[in-house]
């Protein structure tokens, strides 16, 4: 199964609308709620960077019997450096964003922390996509 | 007993088949069938806001008669705190104690000592570094139920201690055996209760094999029996047990302040619940140690069983609480109990949005729930008697509803069937026509 959704830019307030949307239709698949998690949780990190660095974007889901696979395309400016990115705590995030209560540096950490695979392709003033794979099969 | 038992049922004589239930149910329970609401079982909740919404009165919650405590020879009232919010100021916490023996108790045991003890316990859940956080309060049985069915990543965080109901029972047993050499077989313990949630969960506990309760009383089944006795007490005995802590249970919060940690978040009313906990499962919360949720707006306050509004009671709750608060603990009734109050059974994950248990079928639904939705017209108007356009999209795909019980697709097909229709009517007229214009050429 391939879903598509559309990611706002700079738009907080609909954040979270495509993970979460993915989220109800993983449930009524009957997948283990504990994979559900993972792939809801890493969604929504790659979901929101793409919201508040990316100018949004979209996301390209599809769903097999034995894995998810999760791509979010953003237009935004890259990552120049992909190490510290992914370095829990370090941020380029807006002081506007980090009033909200996003921006914490944990995005890219915790996608990675949640998915059996992640790849970023970024290119530098032309934007990234990050592909997450959640295996189904594999034992927990 | 059947696999599920609900207090919160149907009164199909008052049911007019109206979309004021379904559009509320937080678990998408309710559909209307042939001009009914029907409850789907494995869904319901028991979380009442059916009761509340129903204009007709037609939902209601099946608790015990008074009635029912003459089968014990010895009979014990455990008062929720929320039965002290209903009644005006006047009446002190010891007189409505007071008042409520009257009407047929040997004995009363409050609630709010039993929440002393629970909270004691989760104080120890709290300190210990091994346990799972936030830890989330099972004292709101409406809102177990619905981690059970909607949140499985969370049953580990349940505080799986007895609720305040099920210790104050036991305790007020235990008590009566001892004290007064009663037969535990002759000893009935009922709950007065502000909500349908706690009736299930006597009736089919989830955390023990069998309830310590016997029966479950509605506050407003008793409410003009006891005013009644108000009006006619004369001497009072005391029978005060429990402190402010227990009794500011009752309140949204109550629980939380009583824990003792600047780290507790509380939320109250089934939907905000809902939100929170999606938070505290996607791990978007951070710095709270301890949930307490409450599925009724303002906490027990407002259940659906009470009589008095909600921010009514909540002003007299605290005159309660202010008053427990200047009194001395030796002038109160107190115990100690030191029984272990874990769980004895385990909740399990009850998958109730699957769609199929095979997952390619499972998939091939779920490919033709959005195929079917994106045909329909997203109004959510309830009318099919599902309660949006999505929800009537999957039961379509489980066999349960057809496309044209929406108006606007029956509306569509009759409008094709017409235009048939007048085509084949047409047909001789149009044959008769080309020749006349032949004709005239």
């Amino acid at each position: 199964m391939k879903l598509h959704y559309e990611i706002p830019a700079n738009d907080l307030t609909y954040a979270g609308e495509a993970s979460s949307s993915v989220k109800k239709k993983l449930v009524q698949l009957g997948i283990d709620p504990a994979l559900v998690k993972k792939a809801a949780v890493s969604m929504y990190e790659a979901e929101i960077n793409a919201v508040i660095h990316g100018n949004g974007g979209f996301a390209d889901v599809e769903v097999s019997s034995d894995r998810i696979i999760v791509t979010i395309t953003d237009k935004g400016p890259g990552i120049p450096n992909i190490e510290l990115a992914m370095q829990e705590g370090w941020s380029t995030a807006s002081d506007e964003v980090r009033e909200m209560g996003f921006g914490a540096g944990m995005g890219l950490p915790n996608i990675k922390r949640y998915t059996d695979k992640l790849d970023i392709d970024t290119q530098i003033g032309e934007g990234t996509k990050v592909t997450i794979t959640v295996e189904f099969n594999k034992r927990l | 007993m059947a696999k599920y038992f609900h207090s919160v049922t149907l009164d199909e004589s008052k049911c007019r088949g109206c979309t004021n239930c379904i559009k509320g149910c937080p678990t998408e329970a309710i559909r209307v069938r042939q001009e009914k609401a029907r409850i789907i079982n494995e869904r319901c909740i028991d979380c009442g806001e059916c009761i509340r919404i129903c204009p007709y009165h037609a939902k209601k919650a099946i608790t015990d008669d008074l009635s029912c405590i003459f089968d014990f020879k010895h009979k014990i009232a455990i008062p929720a705190p929320t039965l002290y919010s209903q009644f005006t100021p006047e009446y002190t916490r010891n007189m409505l104690l007071n008042a409520l023996k009257k009407i047929g108790f040997d004995d009363v045991y409050e609630v709010a000592r039993g929440a002393e003890f629970v909270t004691e316990a989760t104080k120890k859940l709290l300190a210990d570094k091994s346990i799972k956080k936030p830890l989330i309060s099972s004292a709101c049985p409406a809102v177990v139920r619905l981690i059970q069915v909607r949140f499985p990543n969370l049953i580990d965080h349940l505080v799986k201690l007895e609720s305040p109901m099920e210790v104050a029972a036991k305790i007020a047993k235990k008590k009566a055996a001892s004290e007064k050499q009663i037969n535990l077989s002759d000893i009935g313990v009922f709950f007065i209760t502000p909500c349908a949630a706690k009736a299930t969960s006597v009736k089919a506990p989830y955390e023990s094999k069998k309830s310590s309760v016997d029966g479950v009383i509605s506050i407003k089944d008793i409410y003009l029996k006891m005013l009644a006795c108000l009006d006619r007490l004369k001497e009072q005995e005391q029978l005060l047990q429990a402190g402010y802590e227990g009794i500011r249970w009752a309140n949204s919060g109550g629980e939380g302040l009583a824990i003792g940690t600047d780290k507790f978040l509380a939320v109250d009313g089934i939907h905000n619940v809902i939100t929170i906990l999606e938070a505290v499962e996607s791990e978007k919360i951070m710095g709270v140690d301890f949930i307490e949720a409450l599925s009724c707006t303002g906490g027990c306050l407002g259940g659906p069983l009470n009589v008095e509004n909600v921010y009514v009671a909540k002003t007299r709750i605290k005159k309660h609480v202010d008053d427990a608060k200047a009194m001395d603990k030796s002038d109160l009734l107190q115990d100690t109990y030191n029984d272990n109050i874990d769980w004895t059974e385990e909740i399990e994950y009850t998958p109730v949005m699957k769609l199929d248990d095979d997952f390619g079928k499972a998939m091939k639904k779920l490919e033709d729930l959005e195929k079917i939705n994106d045909g329909l017209p997203g109004l959510d108007c309830g009318a099919c008697g599902a309660p949006n356009c999505r929800a009537l999209a999957e039961d379509i795909v489980r066999g349960m509803a057809q496309e044209t019980d929406c108006i606007f697709k029956l509306r569509e097909k009759l409008r094709d069937l017409s235009i048939q229709m007048q085509g084949l009517g047409n047909m001789p007229s149009y044959a008769v026509n080309d020749e006349h214009e032949d004709k005239s050429k």
